[in-house]
């Protein structure tokens, strides 16, 4: 019966997240008896899915997916796992994979849980914890239908290599011509900086850095991290960063490893749109601002003192530990 | 052109969340209800074609009797006429086959939602109903353009965004950026008194599956407290994140 996934990439390369799914389905379908087979989509080398598992890939090429297609992407899936008779089917919580799966459930007549967060709690009844209420609680949710699909959670599984050798299978599905009604016109890439969704730190700033003028600081600190810039919503309101960088339950959701919030005193909104990720350091001149409650570490003082010093710090860390 | 815009009720984004009932239901106490911050954007946008373009809105909520009062606040907002499809949402399946019986019924042109609901976050009604119609589909919507029965409409891509044309009938999921938030409106008197004369028309359900099951609600453990470096020993911070936390 075999176990789904859609192997995401970009520009040929596979993005972490499907090295991270990968390692979920291995364990998974371990649970179930099965094996694991990867659908990609124009990606390059498939081998580097063997690392984490995968036993089985096909492989479609078609210069017409080289946009992605949310319907044609999800008759690509969907017919992979009519090919395979696979009965769960995973995905990524990234913004392409998320706007597919609901279409993809739909045509399997497959519940759809998304942001799962853990392997499932058992698997009959197929039960799986997932994120809700923005974050603030998480949701068991049971998926009655005999086929599944899951969208797994950045960064809640994490990256577990298990080689397998898998077998490579060229595979062309065939397309709706109306799924291309929607026609990508043009993108506009944010170049050279590493973006929120990709990122495994994120360095933020709020109104406590007094104004855009100062966000250089923050830039070199993130860049010595390698880390992705973000901000509250008062700055992005205020204009001082762009809104695609606002972090909160009515912007991005963050789930890195390292969230570095700075000069950001910590609405439940915000907290709501970061609690996902693994350590949370806050810097305010503030000691009572609510952001240290849900802190792991903190520093109380002037971010104006702290983040250049610190920025030294870590510079010297990584020249010691390159 | 007519224009559904589908309305989450949901817990204001300050809400506590505690559950009762031995975890398996919310606990409404005390909670104050709103309409769903993506849906408020797309609420908007759809009143700027009506005032520009004359087009006509209909807010629709699948929902029980208290969801009216968040429908009420829609009409008031300045949405031509609302319907409630009156049955407990139970899973996404169940609300998008829903509301794909009142999009079929209403020949609607543009139906707007939000990309994802702020209580079960699970971002799946817009795509689903767009599947079930097989309409045409944009998720997360930041910017929207009608003309004609042409579309065109920017939505947010990983590390930055993406320009789609597409005709319609179309449903989008739809997101801030969509307005800017300045421009959310705010119900007036007059609004208010006019929305108690809009019609308000409540549907029986249709018979759906339901394909997921909300089994029961956790809350995330509770934290230790936060470990305080001083402003004059950032060593012992880069420390414990290399040696204790392991993220650098």
């Amino acid at each position: 019966m075999s176990l789904l996934i859609y192997a995401e990439s970009a520009d040929g390369k596979f993005k972490k997240v499907a090295f991270e799914l990968a390692s979920y389905a291995k364990k998974v379908a371990e649970s179930l008896g099965t094996t694991v087979t990867a659908v990609t989509v124009n990606a390059g080398n498939v081998s580097d899915l063997s690392k984490y598992g995968v036993d089985k890939v096909l492989k479609v090429s078609n210069d017409k997916l080289a946009n992605f297609n949310a319907k044609a992407y999800a008759d690509v899936v969907k017919q992979a796992a009519q090919k395979e008779g696979a009965k769960v089917i995973l995905l990524s919580s990234t913004t392409d994979s998320l706007y597919m799966a609901p279409i993809v459930a739909v045509g399997l007549d497959a519940g759809f849980a998304s942001n799962v967060v853990g392997l499932p709690i058992s698997t009959s009844p197929f039960q799986v914890k997932r994120n809700a209420f923005s974050n603030k609680a998480f949701n068991i949710t049971e998926i009655t239908t005999d086929v599944k699909v899951l969208s797994l959670a950045k960064n809640s599984y994490g990256l577990v290599e298990s080689a397998s050798s898998a077998t490579e299978e060229d595979f062309a599905p065939s397309l709706n011509e109306a799924d291309f009604n929607v026609k990508v016109a043009s993108v506009e890439k944010t170049s050279g900086k590493v973006t929120i969704a990709d990122a495994d730190i994120v360095v933020s700033g709020g109104r406590g850095l007094k104004g855009p003028e100062n966000w250089g600081m923050l830039e070199e600190l993130a860049s010595v991290l390698g880390a992705a810039t973000a901000c509250s919503k008062p700055v992005s309101d205020l204009g001082w960063r762009p809104h695609s960088e606002h972090v909160g339950q009515t912007g991005k959701p963050v789930a890195t490893n390292l969230y570095i919030a700075i000069g950001i005193s910590g609405a439940i909104q915000h907290i709501a749109g970061i609690n996902s990720s693994k350590v949370k350091v806050v810097i305010n001149s503030d000691a009572d601002a609510p952001f240290f409650k849900v802190a792991d570490y903190g520093v109380v003082g002037d971010a104006f003192d702290i983040v250049p010093r610190l920025t030294q710090k870590l510079k010297e860390f990584k020249a010691q530990n390159a | 052109m007519k224009i559904l815009v589908c309305i989450s009720h949901v817990p204001d984004t300050t809400s506590k969340i505690n559950f009762v009932n031995g975890d398996s239901e919310f606990d409404t106490n005390g909670v104050q209800f709103v309409i769903n911050p993506n849906d408020e954007f797309g609420l908007t946008r759809a009143i700027w074609f009506q005032e520009q373009q004359g087009a006509t809105v209909t807010v629709v909520n699948v929902g029980g009797p208290d969801a009216e009062a968040t429908l009420r606040k829609a009409l008031a907002i300045g949405a031509n006429e609302a319907i409630r499809v009156n049955a407990n949402p139970t899973d996404g399946f169940f609300v998008a086959k829903q509301l794909a019986e009142v999009v079929k019924s209403g020949g609607y042109d543009l139906v707007i939602c939000g990309k994802e609901s702020l209580d079960y976050n699970g971002g799946m009604v817009p795509g689903m109903l767009a599947g079930l119609l097989d309409y045409n589909f944009v998720n997360s919507c930041t910017e929207l353009t009608i003309e004609g029965t042409s579309a065109k409409v920017a939505r947010e891509i990983d590390g930055g965004k993406e320009t789609i044309a597409a005709s319609l009938p179309l449903v989008i999921g739809g997101q801030k950026g969509l307005v800017e938030e300045k421009d959310l409106r705010i119900p007036n008197m007059r609004g208010i008194m006019t929305a108690r004369t809009k019609v308000l028309t409540v549907l029986e359900p249709v018979a759906a599956n339901v394909n997921t099951k909300a089994v029961k609600f956790e809350k995330p453990a509770p934290k230790s407290a936060v470990k305080l470096f001083s402003a004059d020993d950032l060593d012992g911070l880069v420390n414990a994140l290399h040696n204790e936390a392991k993220v650098i």
